[in-house]
């Protein structure tokens, strides 16, 4: 045991340096080639499979896992890539026991679905080993299109627009591109700086620039754009967080749990990553458990989540719950926080009430529970933050804070189309804004092309 | 990427995938779907003479053998030919011939053995636009009784009498499909040359009972308390066809007749073997009636990527690349030596190869080391028989190593020689005597 465990605040070197690698590891290390073989030989190659219309890009699953099993990876990556260029990273962060695997007819037979998400990420891995690339670009359009945001809806965007011929501009806040893939996935689900060879994976493609440090709002404004661009695609995530609305929250020690793991996501060296002894996270989604493992991972000697509603509430899978109990994160249910306890400005702990439904309605009961901490992570869900669309002139339709679009992702604002975590109605998760972004291509493509003027 | 378009006997598809002669290609309805599914061609359900068309069981038609977690390896039939009117069939074979012109419809056909029938029969069918016919001599249950299919199939007389006929009353390419249940397939298909036919097909179904009900004591499948015997297909029959292909690809008297291959066929790496011993494109019956259509898309992209890999172009770099290397055993080299090697990384220590070879074959393969279960070949003992590597679940956890010229084989003490030499040539052999005195 590492004597930095005991460390009392907010320390970092609590575990000895070889432990962090292990921590930080694969969560589901690739299947060698005997078992991508044995795994693929259980799929039936359902007829309309379920796991297919469970899948929220329709990869044609049954396919590839056919072209695995009779030896061709890479035409299995490619029936994957043909409907999800992020098909890589979705086969490491798609919570599949929620997804394709919960329909997999052999979930239904025998409780052991087909182990989709892992097949998925053999194939992928091969293709990109090699850097295989399938697709040849359409003759040049003429078309120009902006696609701000390059987190998985912008980037899969971009690149059906550049099979199509269109160029593409990708305008990009931050210095590094992926979005949540480089900054908010959890470490362990995409070691070896993954996020970042799927980018140059993606644009490999030609025809896509992306320009880094260039944010919407700041550099420039959306009537910009549209000017300038025969038509706009927004992939702006969710830049803001829900308040505690709790007593005490500008403590030092009280963090957003997002920017906690991107800061985690881009450490160079792990060790030095100042972590609590004692933390708590507010919350009950997969940031909350991501934030509450990682925080474990990284040496925290007491790990607790508290959730204001039941377990059944919780947005976090039963697997995420169980892969936080299994990595020591106590889970505490119908908690809400009330106020934080500071000494000199520093968080020692928190004080929470206790909740109840009461005519449909969560409630406090009063009694409350005060738990030690030197580190307090707020998980209660992103919001959009609308001020970069300002000084548009003209504004783009909003319901419930996100933009609103219709089915093919037009925006009500005119050669503007949205799409990921930044509109109304999506499930905030990778492979759905993937399907977006490459929905919303294919409406772009179909506008700009019927027109007769490409 | 590779071209796999197909040309045979003349008939052009956008791949050699054909659809066997069979329920999946019976009506127009399946037809369109398999076309727009991928399919290169089809076979049409075999049709018969005019008149009151033939009659099914209305009971169970297939009886199947299955593997591990119930993955179907073969299954049989009692089905007959088309029980559909002659002239509907022909109608719709003509529409689906018009609305997807570049695909392969051939045209199966069975009637009496009599000459008139077939001359009835031929401008029908030349009528309806088809690309060729497939003359089916190899149905094994039912039509065979009544002196049709492997009836025929098995006399070669008969092969060539009914080439020769069909060559005589149409301009249609003429395919004879072969059946298995003989013992030399070679005088078929010599038959069929000889009777002028442009091209031969096979195999068609194996005799065969699949099981026994042993509550009933009734074969499967059963109809009302009994069974005959059915054709047997999928893909436990392949290595029957692929032997069929190769012998007749290799026969002096039919080398450069075309074949088209049938047999088992399930994933492109079937097609391209049958590709390989000298079938110039293939047919699919069970591998579509077991998972659909759309298999056809995985045999494509199988294909393809794989002659990619390997740079072979076109279908014409493959076609026959591997017939010349089949042989006859007399021909082997019997001073070539391999020895299994175990790679005991990959190795799950189940110990299958040990007891394989320690009950069954030369005690070669260790099962306890030092005291601890270890499972190594025992080079001294090994003969290189193969069986170890065949009954490992493991792929590539034992590989056959050949020994270099002068190295020493420990089980005989002898260098290996750099010689090759044969049976024919071998001191033990009374004919190699013979021939030296
Ligand atoms: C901690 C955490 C863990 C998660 N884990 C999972 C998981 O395991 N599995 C899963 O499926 N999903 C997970 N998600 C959700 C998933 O990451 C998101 O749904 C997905 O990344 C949304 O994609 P996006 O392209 O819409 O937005 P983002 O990935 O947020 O990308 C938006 C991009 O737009 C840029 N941008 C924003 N504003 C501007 C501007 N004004 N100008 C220019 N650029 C701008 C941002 O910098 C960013 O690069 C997780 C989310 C979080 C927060
Ligand atoms: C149900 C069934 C019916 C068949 N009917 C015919 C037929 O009418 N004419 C024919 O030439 N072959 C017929 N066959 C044989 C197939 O065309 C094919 O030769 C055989 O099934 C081997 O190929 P496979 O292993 O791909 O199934 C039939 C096969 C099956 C399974
Ligand atoms: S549902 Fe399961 S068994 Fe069926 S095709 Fe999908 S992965 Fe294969
Ligand atoms: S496959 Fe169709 S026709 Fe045959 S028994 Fe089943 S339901 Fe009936
Ligand atoms: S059969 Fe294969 S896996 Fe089993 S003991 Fe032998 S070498 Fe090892």
């Amino acid at each position: 045991m590492a004597e930095g465990q005991f460390k009392q605040g907010v320390a970092g070197g609590r575990l000895a340096p070889q432990q962090y690698a292990e921590n930080f590891s694969d969560l589901h290390p690739p299947l060698d080639p005997h078992e991508a073989l044995v795994e693929a030989d259980r799929c039936y190659f359902c007829y309309d499979a379920p796991c297919m219309h469970a899948c929220p890009t329709s990869i044609d699953i049954p396919m590839f896992i056919r072209q695995i099993a009779t030896g061709n990876a890479l035409g299995s990556a490619k029936t994957i890539f043909d409907q999800n260029i992020l098909g890589g990273m979705c086969a490491r962060v798609c919570p599949t026991e929620t997804l394709c695997e919960e329909a997999c007819v052999r979930e239904a037979a025998e409780g052991k679905p087909v182990q989709i998400g892992r097949l998925q990420r053999y194939a992928t891995d091969v293709a990109m080993e090699q850097n295989k690339q399938f697709y040849d670009r359409a003759e040049p359009t003429g078309r120009k299109i902006a696609v701000v945001g390059a987190g998985p809806a912008g980037l899969a965007c971009a690149h059906r627009l550049a099979r199509y011929g269109h160029e593409v501009t990708v305008l990009e806040a931050k210095p590094k591109s992926g979005g949540l893939n480089e900054y908010g996935i959890a470490a362990y689900k995409t070691t070896d700086d993954f996020a970042q060879a799927e980018v140059d994976y993606v644009t490999a493609i030609g025809g896509i620039a992306i320009e880094n440090d260039k944010a919407l709002g700041r550099d420039f404004s959306l009537s910009e754009l549209t000017a300038k661009y025969d038509a706009v695609f927004l992939g702006l995530g969710l830049g803001g967080i829900n308040a505690l609305r709790a007593e005490g929250e500008d403590a030092e020690g009280v963090e957003n749990a997002v920017e906690f793991i991107a800061e985690l996501r881009q450490a160079s060296d792990l060790s030095s990553l100042p972590i609590g002894r004692r933390v708590v996270v507010i919350g009950g989604g997969m940031t909350a458990i991501d934030a509450a493992v990682q925080s474990k991972l990284l040496g925290a000697e007491e790990v607790t989540i508290c959730y204001r509603r039941g377990q059944e509430d919780m947005n976090a899978s039963d697997f995420e719950q169980d892969l936080a109990a299994a990595n020591g994160v106590n889970i505490r249910h119908w908690l809400q926080p009330k106020r934080v306890v500071a000494d000199g400005g520093k968080v020692t702990g928190i004080e929470l009430e206790y909740t109840i439904m009461k005519g449909g309605k969560l409630v406090g009961t009063g009694e409350t529970l005060s738990l030690a901490a030197d580190q307090v992570f707020k998980a209660i869900g992103q919001l959009f933050e609308p001020a970069a669309l300002n000084g548009s002139g003209a504004s783009i339709a909003m319901e419930g804070g996100r933009i609103i679009v219709d089915t093919e992702g037009r925006t009500s604002m005119a050669k503007v189309w949205a799409g990921g975590d930044c509109i109304r109605g999506g499930e905030d998760l990778t492979v759905t804004s993937v399907a977006q972004g490459r929905d919303a291509a294919e409406s772009i493509h179909r506008t700009l092309t019927s027109n007769g003027r490409a | 990427m590779a071209d796999i378009r197909n040309t045979f006997v003349g008939i052009k598809s956008p791949n050699p995938f054909w659809l066997a002669s069979a329920p999946p290609t019976d009506k127009a309805y399946n037809v369109e779907r398999a076309f727009k599914a991928g399919w290169g061609g089809v076979v049409w359900k075999t049709l018969g003479e005019e008149g009151p068309p033939v009659v099914n069981v209305n009971g169970p038609r297939y009886g199947a053998i299955w593997g591990a977690d119930r993955r179907l390896l073969g299954f049989n039939n009692i089905e007959l030919i088309t029980d559909r009117d002659l002239y509907l069939n022909l109608r719709e074979i003509k529409q689906v011939k018009m609305n997807w012109p570049d695909r392969a419809v051939v045209v199966s056909l069975m009637v009496p053995c009599e000459e008139e029938s077939w001359k009835a029969i031929l401008p029908l069918v030349e009528e309806t636009g088809a690309d060729g016919i497939e003359l089916n001599l190899g149905c094994p249950h039912g039509m065979s009784e009544r002196g049709m299919g492997s009836a025929v199939g098995q006399v070669p007389e008969y092969i060539e009498m009914l080439s020769r006929w069909c060559k005589q009353y149409t301009r249609m390419p003429v395919i004879i499909k072969l059946t298995p249940n003989i013992t030399d397939i070679r005088h078929a298909a010599r038959a069929a040359k000889r009777g002028g036919a442009d091209a031969v097909s096979l195999i068609n179904t194996i005799n065969s009972i699949t099981s026994v009900n042993l509550d009933t004591f009734s074969p499967e499948p059963t109809i009302d308390g009994k069974g005959s015997h059915g054709g047997y297909c999928g893909p436990a029959v392949k290595p029957i066809a692929l032997h069929m292909v190769a012998d007749i690809a290799r026969d002096p008297e039919t080398q450069g007749l075309p074949i088209s291959g049938i047999g088992g066929i399930t994933t492109w790496r079937d097609a391209a073997e049958f590709l390989a011993l000298g079938a110039g494109n293939v047919q699919v019956c069970t591998a579509a009636m077991t998972y659909g259509f759309k298999v056809v898309q995985e045999m494509i992209e199988g294909l393809k990527d794989w002659m990619d890999r390997k740079g072979h172009a076109t279908l014409d770099d493959v076609v026959g690349r591997a017939t010349p290397n089949v042989t006859d055993w007399r021909y082997l080299n019997l001073n070539y030596v391999a020895k299994a090697h175990i790679d005991q990384d990959a190795c799950i220590k189940c110990g299958r190869c040990h007891i394989a070879c320690e009950d069954t074959s030369h005690q070669a393969i260790t099962s306890m080391v030092d005291g601890v279960r270890h499972f190594e070949v025992m080079e001294e003992e090994c003969v290189g028989c193969n069986l170890c590597v065949n009954v490992c679940p493991v792929e590539n956890c034992i590989t056959m190593q050949p020994l270099a010229a002068g190295t020493l084989d420990k089980r005989t003490g002898e260098p290996v020689s750099p010689v090759y030499a044969n049976w024919t040539q071998h001191p033990n052999n009374p004919m190699a005597k013979v021939a030296a005195e």
